[in-house]
């Protein structure tokens, strides 16, 4: 907190590129980690399992998204359709005797073969088209999903997943569950920030700042591009078969549908596009930030201090996250993220503020 | 025959009732660029409004045009407000803003007027209209004749003073900035012209299934007419219509009950999908999309 940068000279190169190039950041990261490890001695099974859980598995999804939308600046508005893939097929597997494990890679390139497959049909477009196209995408796997009574088991039908093990550890208690969730987002976050640093997160990064450009380089855009659907939508798929393992544990269609691809999007954008920290906050926030306010009100209104109706009370969720996407987008475009980073800036140097460069 | 015949003339109806929808996206998208996402929702509010001013003990032909005022100082204030800002943004943001200004709207006015759906009486009747075995929907008829008269009108609007304005800004904003036309205005006038639009498909559309929140579930196939028939052209909202409304009419009518329903969806948005692959800027579109 205290002058930070204190004590640290970047002499040599090495240093110079390291991932988190300042000890303090180092030992927060860590710090943050260890929390998140200890947090089924810490938080209560009913916080743990319906707050923390969840907002971790999104945070793993809405990564895996922005590895496509801000890293490769491809939209996507059928994220959920590339989870309820995964999700379906890992559920599948493992009841046709494949192990666990194995499963989720198998479920994760289904996913990314057919989130390809879409893409390559959608990356003769940009921009608005490429949201259309996706947009189709989503209905179709929906229909799919829905229809085939061999995938879903019928039109409202829930499959219940069964009992798996991980690595010979039994994940059916609150807590396995939890820890196979964050070493999920935890590998997904070192990827995604090792990603940055080769030559793939390199080209990436050229196709999402002007794509003639980058091919008169010598990046293939078409190549590059469709690589970037099938690594996002592998990573989407075994995201979404986590969540249906270690979170719904009965799936159906509806928690996979058009309102969640939306919900993923606006994740991405109110943590800020192509962020790590920025997906973390951005799911939390637009995860729990609607549940806290309506509670919030609803107590209010218990209480008489803002007269609102019932029904309005229902609604107020949605008016909540509508409104949150919609100043967002006015007031701070670079998201959550950007806001973490002002503050982080802000305390690198304090209280020594003329020393800021 | 006689079930083919009817599926085809109440698609054709039901597909130029979506093109009343598809209609204010394009007078938007035409003049500023933006893809108004919210338009379903757009037409929700205006059916809701019909319904406020019907329930006051207004007639209809007054609460109608009531409405439409109401509608186009919407569309005037949500342009000023919002879009405004969004100028020269990429297009995701001005997308996820439209999106997001959609989901308050689903919530923010059935949360204040009440979830339950309304049912509103312009004045159609519901007695189907037969003519010799088929089957003619009512309100889908009076739907699409209206549809076309509009249509029609804002072709002809294109034709007047303003409308003239409008054109050049959709051409160019800043060579319209330079001959003295105020793009801003221009802008916000369209905006008010899809307000009002809407109007027309709230009634109708709240008049056939109830005003509540599913009516900006027409963005949907609204989307798929707009891209097939050009998300820049007048004229291809009705061809889009049609195809959009006669394919999603026929195919499910004699696919649902083999494949188990809902085939709707899928042809909506097989439409959509091989319009973009094979001719992204559809029918009547013009051909300046950045293609790889």
């Amino acid at each position: 907190m205290f002058y930070r940068l204190s004590g640290t000279f970047h002499t040599n190169y090495q240093a110079d590129r390291k991932l988190w190039k300042i000890p303090a950041d180092r030992w927060l990261v860590l710090t943050v980690f260890a929390l998140a490890v200890l947090a089924p001695f810490l938080v209560s099974p009913l916080y743990l399992g319906s707050y923390v859980l969840p907002w971790i598995i999104w945070s793993a999804a809405a990564l895996s998204l922005t590895l496509l939308m801000g890293m490769a600046g491809q939209l996507h508005f059928g994220f959920a359709a590339v989870m309820a893939i995964g999700a379906y097929s890992s559920i599948h597997l493992v009841r046709a005797g494949v192990p666990f494990e194995i499963a989720l890679l198998l479920s994760g390139i289904i996913a990314a073969v057919i989130g390809a497959v879409f893409g390559a049909a959608a990356l003769r477009v940009k921009g608005l088209y490429l949201v259309m196209a996706t947009l189709a995408m989503q209905y179709l796997v929906d229909w799919v999903v829905v229809n085939v009574p061999w995938i879903s088991g019928g039109a409202h039908a829930t499959l219940r997943t069964p009992a798996v093990s991980f690595l010979f550890m039994d994940i059916s208690s609150l807590a396995s569950r939890y820890w196979l969730a964050l070493a999920w987002a935890a590998l997904i976050t070192v990827f995604y920030l090792n990603v940055k640093r080769t030559s793939f997160g390199r080209s990436l990064v050229a196709i999402r700042d002007k794509d003639f450009a980058a091919a008169v380089i010598g990046v293939d855009p078409f190549k590059t591009k469709l690589m970037a659907f099938f690594t996002s939508s592998f990573l989407g798929g075994v995201s979404g078969a986590i969540l249906a393992f270690c979170y719904y544990r009965a799936v159906t269609p509806e928690q996979f549908g058009f309102n969640v691809s939306i919900q993923l999007v606006a994740m991405v954008l109110v943590g800020g596009l192509g962020s790590v920290i920025g997906s973390y906050l951005g799911a939390g926030f637009v995860l729990l930030a609607p549940i806290f306010l309506t509670n919030l009100i609803a107590g209010l209104a218990a209480s008489g201090w803002v007269p609102v109706s019932q029904n309005f009370l229902s609604h107020l969720p949605l008016v909540i996250y509508g409104a949150m996407i919609i100043g967002f987008l006015l007031f701070e475009p670079l998201g959550l993220a950007k806001i973490y980073d002002n503050i982080r800036k802000y305390f690198l140097v304090w209280p020594f503020r003329h020393a800021r460069s | 025959m006689a079930y083919f015949v009817e599926l085809l003339i109440n698609g054709a109806l039901t597909g130029l009732m979506y093109s009343l929808v598809a209609l204010g996206f394009v007078l938007i998208y035409k003049s500023a660029g933006v893809p108004n996402l919210a338009q379903g929702a757009v037409v929700m509010v205006a059916g809701y409004a019909v319904w406020l001013f019907l329930s006051w003990g207004l007639p209809v032909w007054l609460s109608i045009p009531a409405a439409m005022v109401t509608m186009f100082l919407f569309g005037l204030v949500v342009e000023r407000l919002l879009l405004r800002r969004m100028v020269g943004q990429p297009v995701i943001m001005v997308v996820m803003l439209t999106l997001g200004l959609e989901i308050l709207l689903r919530g923010l006015v059935p949360g204040i007027l009440g979830s339950a759906p309304k049912s509103i009486d312009v004045g159609i009747g519901f007695a189907p209209v037969i003519i010799g075995d088929v089957f003619i929907n009512r309100t889908s008829l009076v739907g699409g004749i209206v549809a076309l008269l509009l249509v029609g009108a804002s072709l002809l609007f294109f034709r007047t003073r303003l409308g003239t304005k409008l054109r050049a800004v959709s051409d160019d904003h800043i060579s319209s900035w330079a001959v003295g036309i105020s793009v801003e205005r221009a802008i916000g006038i369209s905006w008010g012209l899809a307000g009002i639009a809407a109007v027309v498909a709230g009634a109708l559309w709240g008049s056939s299934q109830g005003v509540d929140w599913t009516l900006s579930m027409l963005l949907f196939p609204a989307i798929a007419v707009v891209i097939l028939g050009g998300v820049d052209s007048i004229p291809g909202v009705v061809v889009g219509g049609l195809v959009v409304g006669i394919l999603g009419s026929v195919i499910p009518g004699y696919l649902d009950s083999i494949v188990g329903g809902s085939t709707r969806d899928v042809v909506t948005s097989l439409i959509i999908l091989l319009t973009i692959m094979v001719r992204p800027f559809g029918i009547f579109g013009r051909e300046d999309i950045e293609r790889i």
